[in-house]
């Protein structure tokens, strides 16, 4: 730059006072190179200063901080100071900067790297451990409310369930069909490559069908719908959260629980299990596909197999399965839901969660099933 | 360095906004028709007119947010269509808003909102801009440890005073306001429209404000601007309440528009 944009002169009278003159455009562009100027600025010896603003061309809030800044530093170095001199259509805006007063005194943040991890892990723990109590407390709110439909079915909101059968099952068919026949041809081509080596090409059938029954057929079915369904339970009843709609059922002497809560947590109840065995068909057609392509193992070979593979029991521990997972969901995505407050972010960051608990509770309930059905020998 | 740095100051009654034959049609329903518009420099201009008589889209307008179908809007002396990007940008940094909601960013604090603005278009140190936020927050009127709230912890007078502190973040010339007192009780509203006042003296700006406030009319205002029949008309309080025009003469001596202005008198 020619010249500086703004500048500070400094002369001292035969009476040892200062006198200090800002000259220029003192505003945001000048800021950045002020303001390093001005942190080493001190004056030689003591002394009062005074400082005239009356020559300034320009000044805006950032040039006012910088001068009243430097003002309250001088103080603090032990020098009088007075302002000389300002224009009048400056003075309202120093006067309404040299309000605003110094910073308040932070508090030292001293960094302990090992203490604040700990406490962090514990803050996570007691988070999670909460947040499993407040589940265990919602789902009791949802059996409480249950009990009372059944001694009074008519409260039952019977078109809601049917509306959310329809979103949650119907709607789910194509991904689900088409995601359980690929994970059957992909079995089926991995068993059968490891199976042929011994020579038992055939049993492939037996590992499908244990495999997709038991556990394979429910998992696919319970994750895609935590994803499909569960984050839409909570986007939904979110969403109402941040309108006050749900106040407003509140308000109305209607039961939040009743009337958003149930029939979703119904609706998924029903068409899990119905969604689990659509899996385990698809899946097994699947298998059956890639093991006629790979294996030529024909259909009629292929059932005759199966029929000797899997027993009833197998297929019902799977189904077994469904409507616990599918009540975990419902109530996990409702929750989250209502735990939405206030602003649109929160349902973003609660949908996420709730996707993310969903399927994890799925997964840990479903090792518990596994050891307990172990224990029964089933 | 900014292109316009001499049309500072050229007399009071400059035109900082000047609108010509600005026509705004959606669809087959014509909004503006031949709409002029000034707007001087260093007044409080407030904007009127009924549901749809487009106040808002004639602000959206002069930010450049929705295109005209035809006319001329010129800022600050430069003509709004066709400027070059980087003048553009220049321009807006010149230019303050407030919109109704706040519009502030729901993920950062209140000092980082009033932080963007100053990262964005200007080169100072992060400690600098930091208190420069705290200073505009101050100047609002929130209290000191507004700062590092976020958003979904204030009030809605608290956001709008946060709102107003982003939009000044950058000492703009022009400061914009949709409907600030809405939503507001009259106690926060008649605060709002005094710290309006009182930043529009100490800062200089020109404020262009739509509103349905007619407290803030009568209290504030240098001018008023009515949109009726697809176009602007422009006056003084004293000035519309002579004007025959049913629309005009019904708002301002409705009930709501003489109990205004008594307790103005």
């Amino acid at each position: 730059m020619a010249r500086e944009r703004a500048w500070l002169e400094s002369s001292r009278a035969g009476d040892g006072e200062w006198r200090l003159t800002a000259l220029g455009h003192w505003d945001l562009k000048a800021a950045g190179g002020l303001s390093g100027a001005l942190d080493g600025f001190a004056l030689d010896g003591g002394g009062a200063v005074s400082l005239d603003l009356s020559r300034l061309d320009a000044m805006d809030t950032v040039g006012a901080y910088l001068l009243s800044a430097l003002s309250d530093r001088l103080k603090a170095a032990g020098h009088g100071v007075d302002l000389a001199a300002i224009r009048p259509e400056h003075a309202a805006l120093f006067d309404a900067v040299r309000e605003v007063g110094p910073p308040p005194v932070e508090r030292a943040q001293t960094h302990r790297p090992i203490l604040d991890m700990l406490e962090r892990t514990g803050r996570t723990a007691v988070d999670g451990l909460r947040e499993g109590r407040d589940l265990l407390s919602f789902l009791g709110l949802i059996a409480i409310t249950f009990g009372r439909l059944i001694v009074n079915p008519r409260r039952l909101r019977f078109r809601s369930v049917m509306f959310h059968i329809e979103q949650t099952g119907l709607n789910a068919l194509p991904i689900l069909g088409l995601l359980s026949f690929l994970i059957g041809v992909v079995l089926a081509f991995q068993g059968a490559d490891q199976l042929r080596r011994f020579g038992a090409e055939l049993f492939v059938v037996n590992l499908l069908g244990v495999s997709i029954l038991r556990e394979i057929g429910i998992l696919m079915t319970a994750i895609i719908v935590a994803g499909r369904s569960g984050s839409a339970f909570t986007a939904q009843i979110g969403t109402m959260k941040v309108n006050q709609e749900v106040d407003a059922i509140s308000t109305l002497g209607l039961d939040v629980v009743e009337l958003l809560v149930v029939p979703r947590a119904l609706a998924l109840m029903i068409t899990l299990p119905l969604l689990a065995f659509y899996a385990d068909i698809m899946g097994l057609f699947g298998g059956a596909v890639m093991s006629y392509a790979t294996l030529d193992i024909t259909f009629g070979q292929f059932i005759r197999q199966l029929h000797g593979a899997v027993t009833l029991p197998h297929f019902l521990v799977g189904l077994v399965k469904a409507p616990v997972f599918a009540l975990v969901i419902a109530m996990v995505g409702c929750y989250e839901g209502l735990k939405v407050s206030g602003s649109a972010e929160s349902v973003g960051t609660l949908t996420t969660k709730s996707v993310v608990e969903s399927i994890f509770l799925v997964i840990v309930l479903d090792a518990v099933f596994s050891v307990l059905f172990s224990f029964l020998r089933l | 360095m900014a292109p316009f740095d001499d049309d500072q100051r050229t007399g009071a009654q400059e035109a900082v906004i000047r609108v010509r034959g600005l026509v705004t049609r959606f669809g087959p329903q014509v909004v503006h028709d031949g709409l002029d518009l000034d707007v001087r420099r260093g007044e409080v201009l407030g904007v009127v007119g009924g549901s749809g008589t487009g106040k808002s889209v004639l602000l959206k307008e002069i930010l450049g947010l929705i295109r005209p179908a035809d006319g001329r809007i010129e800022l600050l002396g430069r003509d709004t269509a066709g400027l070059p990007e980087s003048e553009r940008v220049a321009l807006q940094a010149r230019t303050g808003v407030l919109f109704q909601n706040g519009a502030l960013f729901s993920s950062m604090t209140v000092a980082q909102n009033v932080m963007v603005p100053l990262r964005e278009h200007t080169d100072l140190s992060a400690a600098l801009s930091a208190e420069i936020a705290r200073v505009k927050i101050a100047m609002s009127g929130l209290p000191a440890n507004a700062g590092t709230k976020f958003p979904s912890e204030l009030s809605g007078g608290m956001i709008k005073r946060a709102g107003l502190a982003r939009a000044l973040a950058l000492d703009p010339d022009i400061l914009f306001l949709d409907e600030p007192t809405a939503g507001l009780d009259p106690i926060g509203a008649a605060a709002f429209d005094q710290l309006i006042r009182n930043l529009q003296r100490s800062l200089g700006l020109t404020v262009f404000m739509v509103t349905h406030d007619l407290d803030s009319l009568t209290s504030i205002c240098d001018r008023i601007a009515v949109l009726v029949d697809k176009k602007i008309r422009v006056g003084t309080l004293e000035e519309h309440l002579r004007d025959p025009h049913p629309w005009i003469h019904d708002y301002f001596h409705g009930p709501r528009g003489r109990a205004a202005r008594h307790a103005e008198s």
